[in-house]
């Protein structure tokens, strides 16, 4: 009746009982006190009021907002985990056996890999794509804004798996790619890995939904004139990133289930038995994940662009250099994946392929670099805080992309494969790229969807936190690497000489920690002083592309007039020639909320935690529900409502005033 | 507004769901072809067992793909009726497409019922796994399409001719032409290749 599951499966180590039951009765305690204080119908008032606004809207600027949640929720679990990680290298060492035994602590560094890419930058990514692309393209909405729902809660629905694994059962141990034949059933038996599978694979499709969603607004919804090379490089950037999303992630679809099929229904795609091949699921994993490397870091890059050009005031240096960048990127990306297993028997002319291919890849990647700094020199720098990430990021991104040719050197890679100098280099290229990042781009677009500024000197402290937390934290790990200590290490012998390092590094994390610290204190505080920090211009930074040139925080329809466009940086020439903007409103049909979205994904993780546990029947059930309510959502064809032109009239009249006295 | 402007957004609207299906019909493409790129590297791990040579048989294959090839027909032919505005002819083709859909699958499932009681399940060896998941795969995407049908004539009969309903039937006829072609792949690939190896 009930699978796998038991009463055994629930947590039986003291301390995980008391942190659990502890976390229970706070948030109870918490909630009970709200209670008393508001009172009833003002708890009933609020989750109605998420609900109706927040939870079913298909609003992409709230789905965005509620993506960036989850995944800083998802940061403070994945900082959790490195942390873990870090105390225990750190203290582990000949007698000593530090704080967690090896088959958790091989959980928590296969859950920190998993959670960062998955579920933090993949979340933060879709999140800013949501706030600002149909912005920048000048339009209301993405192409199809019910599927953009679904996306973001199948998303949530694997982030939910996979935290599950918390508490009834456990989590993988065979790292964040779940390589055979350790993943397969005879060598991992119990739930981690199809708790891994299972996530990914719901969080996966929801990803794959995006790519296509976004990639037909990109190309179908530009506003009039916005030709595909008066795009906003960040826009190209996106669908550079899109692209691989759509080539790249059924890949992952099929190879998941593969692994699935191999787990549940005794089938031999990867098992070392039966004529099993496991070098097959490590080919397809990477030509999924090498792409994927690339998917999160160019919108990254895109961002970057946007704030180097705002805050240098000057046209973005080289464009179309920029745009056959992206381009190239996009395609190299495809052919490099062997590099991630030199070591594994491909013989020497593949690996000189690949490896030659690897390095090639950072031609166009030094274009980019160089066109950032091109578009700085001259001009009139401001160093705000997007501009400081973007500093950083640089030079971090330097280094690591100098580390990355050298491990693109097949020999090179023979001796530092699987050693903590690549963990090094690539969480040099993940959080010195992807992470500052989106860093830059939330602390820049922030004012366009609530309407006030992030407090700058908390921000700043915050980069200096994390700059230096990571030189720290990462520094000592290519040495590390150098002297011959591997990745996933839970103990190791004081003769090696490695523990003075180690602890260094656990230091970093512990500034990195501070500058997450300092970056929640930075909310905090710019929500309390919200009216000292008010964009009253919708235009805060002086910027160039059409987003600045509505008000903050930007009305649900966007654009009361759907803007033509003449050139690149078209809100900066609108400005230049002061064109008066027409006020000939015509009504606006915009889609209804709906909480269907959050139905399917339900229902997709009912499904997803029952085959997990062998639940058969509730497995059946939950697909079923899928199918069904697919089907009921497209007998419904009432999906929109109607704002009048007078209405939109009034808000426009209101944001002119405010403008005015500005 | 006016009729003409309404008509010029709603077309626009049809226009980016078909390009937008169409991206989507890409991605069931690297779906399959990985499945494709999986068959092709196991399909000599049989383990000891039985090859493609020995286990499959052609005629009745090839039953299989006239039927779905003549299927692919005449869910052209409902779009040809649906454009002509000729309700019963519509009808009448789709319940046909749906008739031969089903009979495809019928013929699958036999095909695998009889592969698993003889004793060559999926279970068996690396081949008839990727076997099973490759040519399964295709039938699930034919259990989807005959559900997805079966959605659309009851659409159709609510509301008659709309947007929407030939909008859906155009991406029906889409997904059904993809399916077709994804089999002739794996008639060539799985079938004819298997059994001259």
């Amino acid at each position: 009746m009930l699978g796998r599951l038991n009463w055994d499966v629930l947590p039986n180590d003291p301390f995980t009982i008391i942190a659990l039951v502890a976390t229970g009765l706070i948030a109870g305690a918490g909630l009970a006190v709200l209670l008393k204080i508001k009172g009833l119908a003002w708890a009933r008032k609020t989750v109605m009021y998420i609900w109706r606004e927040w939870l079913t809207s298909l609003d992409p600027k709230k789905i965005g907002v509620m993506y960036i949640l989850v995944a800083v929720a998802m940061l403070l679990r994945g900082a959790a985990d490195a942390g873990m990680m870090r105390a225990q290298q750190a203290l582990s060492v000949g007698d000593s056996h530090g704080i967690l035994q090896s088959d958790t602590f091989q959980q928590v560094f296969s859950a920190h890999g998993t959670i960062m890419i998955f579920f933090v930058a993949m979340g933060l990514m879709f999140g800013i794509i949501n706030l600002v692309l149909p912005l920048q393209l000048g339009a209301r909405d993405v192409a199809f804004p019910f599927l953009n729902s679904v996306s973001f809660w199948l998303f949530s629905a694997g982030m939910i798996l996979i935290n599950l694994s918390l508490v009834l059962g456990e989590f993988s141990a065979a790292g964040w790619l779940a390589y055979p034949p350790l993943s397969e059933l005879q060598y991992s038996p119990g739930v981690g890995v199809d708790y891994w599978i299972w996530a990914l694979q719901i969080a996966g499709v929801g990803s794959l939904l995006s790519g296509v969603n976004f990639l037909v607004t990109i190309l179908k919804m530009r506003a009039p004139g916005m030709t595909l090379m008066r795009m906003p490089i960040f826009a190209w950037s996106v669908m550079g990133s899109m692209l691989l999303v759509v080539f790249a992630f059924p890949i992952l679809t099929a190879t998941l289930a593969m692994l699935s099929l191999d787990r549940t229904l005794g089938m031999h795609f990867f098992t070392s038995d039966f004529g099993g091949n496991a070098m097959m699921y490590i080919n397809l994993i990477w030509a999924w994940g090498h792409p994927e490397v690339y998917i999160l870091v160019l919108p990254a890059f895109g961002i970057f662009s946007e704030v180097v050009a705002t805050f240098s005031r000057k046209r973005l240096f080289g464009y179309t250099s920029m745009v056959w960048a992206i381009a190239a990127i996009t395609f190299l990306s495809f052919v490099v994946w062997l590099h991630h297993f030199f070591t594994m028997g491909a013989g020497a002319n593949v690996n000189a392929f690949f490896g030659i291919m690897t390095m090639i890849i950072s031609i166009p990647t030094g274009v980019k670099v160089f066109n950032w700094l091109f578009t700085m020199y001259g001009g009139r720098v401001r160093f705000t805080s997007p501009m400081l990430w973007f500093i950083g990021f640089v030079i971090t991104f330097t280094i690591g992309g100098a580390t990355g040719v050298l491990l693109a050197v097949p020999a090179a890679d023979f001796q530092l494969h699987n050693s903590l100098f690549l963990v090094a280099h690539f969480h040099n290229m993940i959080i010195g790229g992807v992470v500052f990042g989106y860093f830059a781009g939330l602390t820049y677009w922030f004012p366009k969807i609530f309407g006030f500024r992030l407090n700058e000197k908390l921000g700043k402290l915050a980069f200096w936190f994390w700059l230096s937390g990571f030189c720290f934290a990462f520094i000592p790990l290519y040495i590390l690497g150098m002297m011959g200590a591997t990745r996933r290490l839970d103990h190791y012998d004081p003769s090696m000489g490695w523990q003075g390092l180690f602890i260094v590094a656990g230091f970093g994390v512990v500034l990195i920690g501070l500058g997450v610290a300092t970056q929640i204190l930075q909310f905090y505080v710019s929500i309390r002083d919200r009216h000292l920090n008010r964009d009253l211009t919708g235009d805060p930074w002086e910027g160039r592309t059409l987003e600045w040139s509505i008000a903050s925080p930007a009305p649900v329809y966007n654009f009361a007039i759907i803007p033509k466009v003449h050139g690149r940086d078209a809100f900066w020439e609108t400005k230049q020639n002061g064109t008066t903007t027409s006020t000939d409103y015509t009504d606006i049909h915009l889609p209804k909320n709906t909480p269907f979205g959050i139905f399917i994904a339900a229902s997709s993780l009912v499904a997803g935690f029952a085959i997990i546990w062998h639940i058969w029947w509730l497995a059946g059930l939950g697909l079923l529900g899928v199918i069904g309510l697919i089907i009921i959502r497209s007998f419904d064809e009432q999906t929109e409502y109607t704002i009048t032109a007078k209405e939109i009239a009034k808000v426009e009249a209101a944001f002119a005033k405010q403008k005015a006295t500005a | 507004m006016t009729t003409q402007a309404e008509q010029k957004i709603h077309q626009a609207e049809t226009n980016k769901t078909i390009f937008g299906f169409w991206v989507y019909i890409m991605t069931d493409c690297v779906l399959f072809a990985t499945l494709f790129a999986t068959y092709a590297v196991l399909h000599n791990n049989t383990f000891g067992g039985p090859g493609a040579r020995e286990l499959f048989s052609m005629p009745f294959v090839l039953a299989e793909t006239l039927i779905l090839l003549t299927s692919s027909f005449t869910i052209g032919l409902a779009v040809l009726a649906a454009r002509q505005k000729r309700l019963a002819l519509v009808y009448s083709w789709l319940a046909v497409t749906f008739i031969l859909g089903a009979a495809f699958l019928g013929l699958e499932l036999h095909e695998f019922s009889n592969l698993v009681s003889e004793g060559h399940s999926w279970r068996a060896s690396a081949f008839l796994s990727a076997f099973f998941t490759l040519v399964g795969t295709h039938g699930l995407h034919i259990t989807s399409g005959l559900i997805w049908m079966t959605v659309l004539i009851a659409q159709i009969f609510r509301k008659g001719f709309t947007g929407s309903t030939l909008k859906r039937l155009a991406l029906f006829s889409l997904f059904w032409h993809f399916l077709d072609i994804v089999w002739v792949f794996i008639f060539t690939v799985v079938y004819l290749l298997g059994a001259s190896a």
